[in-house]
């Protein structure tokens, strides 16, 4: 499946928290995170992918256009997914995420503007936020490539196109070649070595 | 529902890639051509008949156990994005704790290097290299001058890197308060409490036969024993991993482990293997390295001095110095949290056409490894079956013992493991022995890094990694230590200093180790534990007597 990375500007994030954050002992438990596209028209959402750093609850909100007249609107389209399940311990806490449009609750076209709700209800973190954010959007169709005779085996029809090229990329992977391990540690028969190198 | 499936097709696609290159693969090439020749292969449904000859001629068994073999051992496939590093370590932290630890090791190594003027390796001249040949079975009669070399590092040393890690996003205040950890383990990581323990560990529970328990002399063996025992005849008879594994739980009998062993490791000793072997032994006998006179250090310290182990000081040589030879050991590395030492050849630093690992397999022993491979002493007298079971031991298990990392299995969570159950479930035991200043971990960390190899008596300690086999986790070890202070709690309440309780805890070889797993399940409720305590006192007691009679 493929997919387009869209430009994004992302906001420092914002920390929701009653009463003076300068004086207040407790740390925020919430934070959020804008993210505009300054540069594209409002698109169709196909993935988000970041790195999670011991944020505990994600939250998303999209603005999106219902139709071509009326103004944008806030929807929320993830609630509460959970990325750490004991917000105590460091399980997930650095995980790679991955988020598509079929988890979401609503439809993902015509998003113009995202915002991103963190929480992490454990005092235990110092700090929290997520990192590395991609946002993509569908690519075009992957242009004809020529399939191996395999594939002109009768697939069955019930088979949803994604499966059929997840299968193909099975396929690949396995007609590649595998790399052989030849087992030899020294290099032309010389074994003769310095010290041991630090980096 | 697509991103289990997409996931399913990704472990599928790498455990393909991974058996491709095995003898396996080529050996079912070959039968599959040959069955062209049998009568029942028709044209017209050829895929569904060979199909049907690998189920009934066995191969279909043999290619089960090799996926299986694979689904263990290889973490699951990670996110697109993610960087190798996070497959080896996910918490940056801990990745950078490991890199100065690894640090450490080396500077101490190339500084003994320097110090002794010894190189790192050379080539042997030809009269050495027959002179090793001519007594390669009995290298341990050699006894050349170690006295200059030194352990690179003790279980010790490590403990102290351990006590030190600390997450730079914790609140690690100095004021007590409720997130103090009153352990030496400072790092919130994640490990199951008594109800998670007793949900995974369900076959060891009091309802369910053990061996170790229920095969003593008392026991009428109609009870448990006899069936127990047809029960493994047939699952060695089906030569199917995934059931040995789950049968192991219970324990093995002694006539059937060995074999049990290498179905759960998918070990088969074929000619390819015993071949292999012998190319690392010529390894050896061509170049000498370093490490080798740190393994001769390591055995004639710790397993040669040991009752059961002195008569294997052979074997071990056979097996460790044909091990730092081995690359293939490197492909553990991919999960491993640590990273194999880098070398040059002499000349060309820093070109990397002459870049090599150090040793050849990437693992540095410290002090005590070798008792990693001293027990399976008894299972193994070919030394390449012994080889091949220590190996797959050593990359499914072992190096989670000497690396720091967040896995379940790793050593940081088990000693965390350890002092939580301590902490919950005898809390003055806990706080006695840390306001003597003997902190339990302090007593219970070696024996968790040598799997208790040296430190339970031999068939209680097959016992015990019977069940790591079997549940496919280091969690028992930890469960086993809290549950070995569970039951000298008594004693130990009355200690007043660290080498007291060290003394008394080290009295361990007359553990039988099954009793013990309930042991600790039962102590739940502080008060009573004393009462039920003295019941299994001479309960153990008495079984111990027969052990030792039986042996």
């Amino acid at each position: 499946m493929s997919r387009v990375l869209v430009p994004c500007h992302v906001k420092g994030s914002v920390a929701l928290q009653v009463g003076d954050v300068r004086t207040s002992q407790g740390r925020p438990g919430v934070l959020v995170i804008d993210v505009t596209f300054p540069s594209v028209a409002p698109f169709e959402l196909q993935e988000i992918t970041f790195k999670n750093y011991y944020t505990a609850f994600l939250s998303i909100r999209v603005r999106q256009y219902t139709s071509a007249h009326t103004p944008a609107k806030w929807v929320t389209c993830l609630r509460d997914y959970c990325l750490m399940p004991d917000p105590h311990s460091e399980e997930g806490a650095q995980e790679y995420v991955s988020l598509f449009k079929h988890q979401m609750l609503c439809d993902m076209a015509r998003i113009s503007e995202l915002r991103l709700i963190l929480r992490q209800p454990s005092p235990l973190w110092l700090s929290f936020t997520v990192e590395e954010l991609q946002i993509y959007q569908q690519g075009p169709k992957s242009p004809s490539v020529t399939f191996p005779k395999w594939l002109s085996h009768p697939v069955p029809c019930e088979q949803p196109a994604l499966l059929r090229e997840m299968w193909a990329l099975t396929e690949m992977i396995r007609a590649s070649h595998t790399s052989a391990r030849i087992g030899r540690f020294d290099v032309d028969g010389c074994y003769d070595l310095n010290l041991l190198s630090y980096t | 529902m697509l991103q289990e499936e997409s996931d399913l097709s990704l472990i599928i696609a790498q455990i393909v890639q991974k058996l491709k290159g095995s003898n396996l693969y080529s050996q079912l090439e070959r039968q599959a051509w040959a069955s062209l020749q049998r009568p029942e292969i028709k044209l017209e449904s050829l895929k569904e008949d060979i199909k049907e000859f690998f189920k009934i001629s066995g191969w279909e068994k043999k290619l089960q156990n090799a996926v299986y073999s694979e689904l263990s051992v290889f973490p699951l496939p990670s996110h697109p994005a993610a960087p190798p590093e996070h497959l080896k370590e996910p918490l940056v932290y801990m990745r950078k704790a490991q890199g100065s630890w690894e640090k450490r090791i080396l500077k101490s190594l190339n500084s003994m290097c320097t110090e002794l003027s010894i190189p790192l390796a050379r080539k042997r001249p030809v009269g050495e290299q027959k002179e090793l040949l001519n007594k390669w079975n009995e290298m341990g009669t050699d006894e050349p001058d170690l006295s200059l070399f030194r352990p690179v590092y003790a279980p010790k040393d490590f403990l102290e890197v351990l006590i030190n890690l600390r997450n730079p996003n914790y609140e690690n205040g100095d004021s007590l308060s409720f997130r103090t950890h009153l352990g030496l383990i400072q790092v919130p990581l994640k490990v199951k409490d008594i109800p998670e323990l007793k949900e995974c560990f369900v076959e060891l529970g009091l309802n369910i036969g053990q061996l170790g328990i229920d095969d003593s002399t008392q026991v009428p063996p109609e009870l448990f024993e006899n069936e127990h025992v047809r029960i493994g005849q047939k699952v060695l008879a089906e030569q199917d991993s995934a059931a040995a594994q789950q049968y192991i739980r219970q324990g093995s009998p002694t006539a059937l482990r060995a074999e049990l062993w290498a179905l759960i490791l998918n070990i088969s000793s074929q000619p390819e293997d015993v071949l292999y072997y012998e190319q690392l032994k010529t390894n050896v006998i061509q170049h000498d390295l370093l490490v080798d006179s740190l393994i001769y250090k390591d055995v004639k310290l710790t397993a040669s001095n040991d009752d059961y182990y002195f008569v294997f000081e052979d074997y071990l040589y056979q097996v460790l110095l044909c091990f730092s030879r081995d690359t293939s050991v490197l492909s553990h590395f991919a999960f491993n949290s640590a990273s194999p030492p880098k070398s040059y050849i002499r000349g060309k630093l820093g070109l990397e056409e002459y870049a090599v690992f150090y040793p050849p397999n990437g693992v540095i022993p410290f002090h005590g490894f070798s008792m990693y491979v001293a027990p399976l002493c008894f299972l193994y007298h070919e030394p390449s079956k012994l080889y091949q079971i220590f190996r797959e031991m050593y990359v499914r298990f072992f190096f989670r013992l000497h690396s720091i990392s967040s896995h379940p299995s790793g050593i940081v969570s088990l000693c965390l493991l350890f002092e939580t159950l301590l902490q919950t479930y005898l809390p003055q035991l806990f706080y006695h022995l840390r306001e003597i200043g003997a902190q339990p971990l302090r007593i219970s960390f070696k024996w968790m890094v040598r799997a208790f190899s040296g430190y339970l008596a031999t068939d209680q300690l097959l016992l015990l990694w019977d069940r790591i086999l079997g549940y496919n986790s280091l969690e028992i070890l930890a469960v086993l230590a809290a549950a070995v202070f569970a039951f000298r709690a008594v004693n130990l309440m009355e200690v007043t200093s660290l080498a007291a309780a060290e003394n008394l805890a080290a009295h361990s070889e007359q553990f039988c180790t099954a009793p013990l797993f309930p042991e600790l399940y039962r102590v739940q409720i502080p008060c009573t534990a004393e009462l039920r305590q003295k019941e299994e006192c001479s309960l153990l007691d008495s079984k111990s007597h027969s052990t030792e009679q039986r042996s």
